[in-house]
């Protein structure tokens, strides 16, 4: 039987980080996702899978060891969380340029400026639009669960290595807070110098004799030669929105209404799901996984054919932008989330659904 | 069953670890469970609260608005959370330093003076089991045994020899444990 523990979500972040593997890990604590620093620093991997774990000076530094650890072909990741995050966006622009793979988990809180240490979900234009600068894209994964966050760092990974590009976890201060179950996987050693070298032809491991050099970086002094790099980078964005959509769907069967809700809101929204039926309305979820590659197709098969969608977010209305254009203005849809830091309570969503799609 | 829970009162008082062995237990004993802590400004030196949810299906929402049970240990707690319980509802409070006792005419209201027993006893660091053992008392959510191989899970194995005291501890919250109104 799988090892079964309660734990917060942040410590879930470290116990996979550790057990799949992972090489290093550099990070700066910040507020609500502190637990993932501390809960490295307390099982010590460097002497159980030789894992470096390295408190930074800030997150700019943070981001840029990792920048170096995946040059080299290791699994490398930080966490922070929003005013963390918006510090290394710097850095997330040149790993995306330079299509190197690494892992990314920012526990988002209230904002804007350093805002509020509560929840938020405010973070998904950063998260999936480019907080840096240029034509790029991160993998985005959402969990909703604490087993997911524990998931999800493996699954980012295998992502990011796939694809030669960073991977985000996007989560809040909820889920990384509040402890649930996990069943823990076995611990994997890390990869050795040798499958480095021989998986990953671009890893900068020192020149061998048997191959050219390996340069990494994200600078063309040519518009035309950078043009190509970009040509490139949006092929594999193309092949990487075909491929890797991911998606629940919770009583979607005969439902009249959607939410669209990731991450806690998904939570939530479940509850006023069951409020809902209490009342005899019936609606469904749809849960994006991935946010980016966001799951446009299913939303608008379903979402087209209801009376109506609401995007529950807490934020002031950020995903809703994707669900709109999913949709086409066949169907109405609203957004509804209480942000800053505030969650929104079951009633209220089934609230906004009964005031702004069903009665609206 | 599905049992929502609201344990709120001053920092200090095991409000956080109470929730956390009640949470561990019910995963001994197969439950899903989840534990969701007020983390903001009012942890640090202010009340402390921890929503509790412990049941047979998947839990949806982990943040609630509205609750099965209130445990409650000051006034603070009692006034923002009276009107949180569900109509036929539990609330449990503790009366040392409650100037405005409950109010409500639709919900069970039972008092538990584990404050004062725990000084009596010399035990001020089992008043959270005190407690505990009150709630189990009048919603048995989980049997006697878990809570035992809860207490084993959560704490650490150089704390394993304070079991039996807290069980005891258990034990007095269900003997002190009174009924102030039933609906």
């Amino acid at each position: 039987m799988k090892e079964l523990r309660l734990m917060k979500g942040n410590e879930a972040i470290a116990e996979a980080a550790i057990r799949i593997g992972v090489d290093g890990y550099f990070g700066y604590p910040i507020t609500p996702q502190s637990e993932v620093l501390e809960h490295l620093m307390a099982e010590k991997p460097w002497e159980k899978t030789g894992m470096v774990v390295l408190q930074a000076e800030s997150e700019v530094a943070s981001i840029n060891m990792v920048y170096g650890g995946a040059a080299c072909g290791k699994k490398v990741m930080t966490t922070s969380s929003s005013p963390g995050f918006s510090l290394m966006q710097e850095g997330m622009s040149y790993i995306a340029g330079a299509e190197l793979p690494c892992v990314v988990a920012n526990v988002v809180r209230g904002g804007p400026g350093l805002g509020t240490i509560q929840p938020s979900q405010a973070d998904y234009f950063q998260a999936t639009k480019g907080g840096g600068h240029g034509d790029y894209k991160l993998i985005t994964l959402a969990p909703s669960t604490v087993q997911e966050m524990y998931d999800f760092v493996g699954l980012s990974f295998e992502l990011a290595f796939k694809y030669r590009n960073p991977a985000i976890i996007l989560s809040d201060g909820l889920i990384g807070q509040m402890m649930e179950k996990v069943y823990l996987t076995e611990y994997k050693e890390r990869w050795s110098d040798e499958y480095i070298n021989k998986t990953f032809p671009w890893a900068t491991t020192g020149r061998a004799a048997d191959r050219g050099n390996s340069i990494i970086t994200s600078l063309q002094l040519q518009a035309d030669k950078q043009e190509e790099v970009n040509l490139r980078l949006q092929k594999k964005y193309r092949e990487i929105e075909d491929n890797e959509v991911r998606y629940e769907l919770i009583n979607c069967e005969d439902a009249d209404y959607y939410f669209i809700a990731y991450g806690s809101s998904a939570r939530i929204s479940q509850k006023a799901m069951e409020l809902a039926a209490e009342e005899g309305i019936k609606v469904g979820l749809i849960r994006p996984i991935t946010l980016w590659p966001f799951p446009t197709k299913i939303i608008r098969e379903l979402g087209q054919k209801s009376k109506g969608v609401l995007s529950v977010e807490m934020s002031a209305g950020q995903m809703v932008e994707d669900v709109r254009l999913a949709i086409e203005g066949k169907v109405k849809v609203e957004h509804f989330g209480r942000f800053g830091g505030v969650i929104h309570s079951p009633a209220e969503i089934l609230n906004a659904l009964k005031t702004k799609i069903i009665g609206g | 069953m599905t049992e929502e829970i609201i344990i709120a009162g001053f920092g200090g008082q095991g409000v956080l670890s109470m929730g956390m062995i009640l949470a561990y237990s019910g995963i001994m004993q197969d439950k899903e469970v989840s534990w969701m802590p007020s983390y903001g400004p009012e942890m640090r030196g202010g009340t402390s609260n921890v929503t509790v949810i412990i049941s047979d299906t998947r839990i949806s929402s982990p943040s609630l608005n509205m609750f099965d049970t209130a445990i409650i240990l000051n006034q603070q707690s009692l006034d923002k959370f009276e009107n949180a319980v569900k109509p036929g509802g539990l609330l449990i409070y503790d009366p040392n330093g409650v100037n405005r006792h409950p109010e409500r005419k639709d919900i069970n209201i039972y008092q538990i003076a584990a404050t004062d027993k725990a000084a009596e006893l010399g035990i001020a660091r089992l008043f959270n089991m005190i407690v505990l053992g009150g709630f189990l008392k009048v919603k048995p959510v989980i049997s006697e045994e878990y809570i035992e191989l809860g207490l084993q899970k959560s704490l650490p194995e150089r704390h394993h020899k304070l079991i039996p005291d807290n069980l005891k501890a258990v034990q007095t919250g269900k003997e002190i444990i009174k009924a102030i109104q039933t609906v």
